[in-house]
């Protein structure tokens, strides 16, 4: 065993000098401070989150997630719109975003010319380094009112006998917000696939090639179903970022309330109302539904982050035992 | 006869996927280009030294700049690095140099779970901790929720660079009798510091971009910045302000803002990128 050789070799030139036993075990213990720093950090977020939605929850019930009414003229809360607008916006942003960043991803792990693979890659990262709120800025005054003027009249006018695109089309509204969680999350989602389809092992290719497969075979038969977790893992973290994302989406989704079925419609969601009104409140019931709200959402983020850092970890152990092509 | 056709079949479907997979990486740049774009040239036109010196103008009268926001920017990323560097960097050399299993594995677990948990989660986490019992906004508060954003990346980049170091070095350090703590940070961090600043420009480059978590800690300010304990306006919060208002003059300066502060965080991304990406060509 290596390491426990050097584990020897270290504690033997450890023991040497009593200074060098006081700096160390004095270095160990800050180190050590700083990482569970981060443990404690944790535990206190989800601790003061809870201390103070403590009121409305006791208020409410479990009634809060299904209440449609939010007043807070009234002083009642309701979380239903707001969790249907996050999850519906991201969920559409998913569907937009995930053929077109496996799409992606493929391209530049495997079909892409391989002078042209890591500029390319550099560029499509470029996406996620934009700050939020310029995503937000070129929404409110680029995406929405060209999405309300074409392709959402288009829809509604062609396509107007499915409820889901019925209704009056004002640019600002979910479809919008879709769009910008789209964009923003295609450069997480193609990153991390393309990683775990690089950790795929040659030989795995090879096999596929030597019997006959064609280019889009070997990806299919060999390279996705050993990826598959990664992949799945990079999807649900995509899901992750957009269910929070806040700026962008506050600045295009048109801020209201309401469940329709239009996708054109304007909506709400948790993480926009947190930003719209908490600054405004002073305490009490308001201020205790809004961290209610936060709670749920980061109870739902903290699962799906776990859920797909284990998958991401398994394709990085499993399929990352070859070489990597 | 047969097989030649599903031979040919099968390489049309292949050239169709090929060109699929092409496409998706060319759409993907369109928005990236009319982003820049935009910026580019919305933001030019109206940039000037006005713009980065002088103090927000009342609603009516034009002119005027966000000398204040982006000074008030750079005060919180000195904040947030001041108190997020150390203990980020000191926790990823715990998990690459002390090898405790468990502790390891939790906190690494953690550290990736919390760089997912939504920015805007950390600001009311902060405001509960620090703006309520301290009855103010501050740019200390702040400060303090990109101090905890940018805390995972940090020491996780800085454990992954630490475990790139080859062992041999750390044993020939130890063989000469310098005790194990000097070894770390003469030797170890020492050999990974570039890899470490190119995570740490990273993670600024990120934190200097947030606006949502800065809404209800550092609020927003149209003065100068006075004292660590009082709101400071910052330019994302400043763009976001100026971009929902219902005045042209101002959605000009959103732009403006917009393109300083993209350059600021490109800067930061892509220098600390190319810089690494030399240095590991050296290495090699």
């Amino acid at each position: 065993m290596t390491s426990k050789d050097n584990l020897r070799v270290r504690l033997a030139a450890a023991s040497r000098t009593v200074r060098g036993r006081f700096g160390d075990s004095l270095f160990k213990s800050i180190a050590f401070l700083a990482a569970t720093g981060i443990v404690v950090l944790m535990g206190l977020l989800v601790y003061k989150l809870y201390q103070t939605a403590d009121l409305s929850i006791k208020e409410f019930g479990l009634g809060f997630l299904t209440s449609e009414e939010w007043d807070p003229v009234k002083d009642i809360y309701g979380a239903k719109p707001f969790i249907y607008g996050t999850i519906v916006s991201s969920l559409l942003a998913l569907a937009m975003a995930v053929p077109l960043s496996l799409g992606i991803a493929i391209y530049l792990s495997q079909f892409a010319p391989r002078w042209l693979r890591s500029p390319l890659a550099f560029v499509v990262e470029l996406l996620a380094a934009i700050p939020s709120v310029v995503y937000g800025l070129w929404g409110i005054f680029v995406l929405a009112p060209f999405l309300g003027q074409t392709i959402e009249p288009f829809f509604s006018d062609n396509l107007g006998f499915i409820p889901i695109f019925q209704g009056p089309v004002y640019g600002v509204g979910l479809f919008s917000a879709a769009v910008i969680l789209a964009i923003m999350i295609l450069p997480t989602i193609s990153a991390i696939s393309r990683e775990s389809m690089l950790n795929v092992s040659l030989e795995q290719k090879e096999a596929a090639q030597a019997l006959g497969a064609t280019p889009w075979e070997t990806v299919r038969m060999a390279v996705l179903p050993l990826a598959r977790p990664g992949i799945l893992g990079a999807i649900i973290l995509g899901l992750g970022r957009a269910l929070g994302e806040t700026m962008a989406v506050t600045m295009v989704i048109g801020n209201r309330p309401e469940i329709s079925a239009s996708i054109f419609a304007p909506a709400y969601t948790i993480a926009s109302v947190i930003a719209n009104e908490f600054a405004e409140v002073t305490a009490g019931l308001h201020m205790s539904a809004l961290v209610e709200l936060a709670l749920i959402l980061l109870v739902i983020t903290l699962l799906l982050n776990l859920l797909a850092r284990l998958l991401v970890r398994k394709t990085g152990s499993r399929a990352g035992k070859g070489k990597r092509t | 006869m047969k097989n030649d056709l599903r031979r040919r079949s099968r390489k049309i479907k292949s050239g169709i996927a090929y060109f699929l997979c092409a496409l998706s990486a060319i759409l993907a740049l369109i928005p990236l280009v009319l982003i820049l774009g935009y910026v580019i040239f919305q933001g030019a036109a109206a940039l000037n030294i006005d713009f980065l010196t002088q103090l927000p103008k009342p609603v009516g009268e034009t002119g005027g700049g966000m000398g204040n926001a982006i000074l008030g920017s750079l005060i919180l990323i000195g904040i947030a690095a001041v108190l997020g560097l150390p203990v980020g960097v000191l926790a990823g050399v715990y998990l690459a140099e002390f090898r405790n299993p468990r502790l390891s594995w939790t906190v690494r677990l953690l550290a990736d779970i919390l760089s997912g948990v939504p920015s805007i989660i950390i600001g009311v986490f902060v405001y509960t901790l620090l703006v309520l019992t301290m009855k103010r906004f501050s740019a200390f508060a702040g400060g303090v929720s990109l101090a905890i954003l940018m805390l995972p990346t940090v020491a996780r980049t800085t454990e992954e660079m630490l475990r790139m170091v080859p062992d041999s070095l750390r044993e020939a350090a130890l063989a000469l009798g310098i005790p194990r703590w000097r070894t770390i940070v003469s030797i170890v961090i020492k050999t990974a510091g570039g890899g470490i600043m190119t995570g740490i420009m990273l993670a600024l480059a990120r934190i200097a971009g947030e606006t949502a978590p800065l809404l209800f800690t550092a609020l927003n300010s149209r003065t100068w910045p006075t004292g660590l304990d009082k709101p400071v306006a910052s330019l994302p919060v400043q763009i976001y302000t100026y971009a929902i208002a219902p005045y042209a003059d101002w959605h000009e300066q959103a732009w403006a803002g917009s393109l300083v502060l993209v350059l600021m965080v490109l800067l930061l991304s892509v220098g600390s990128k190319l810089y690494f990406g030399r240095k590991m060509r050296s290495v090699k």
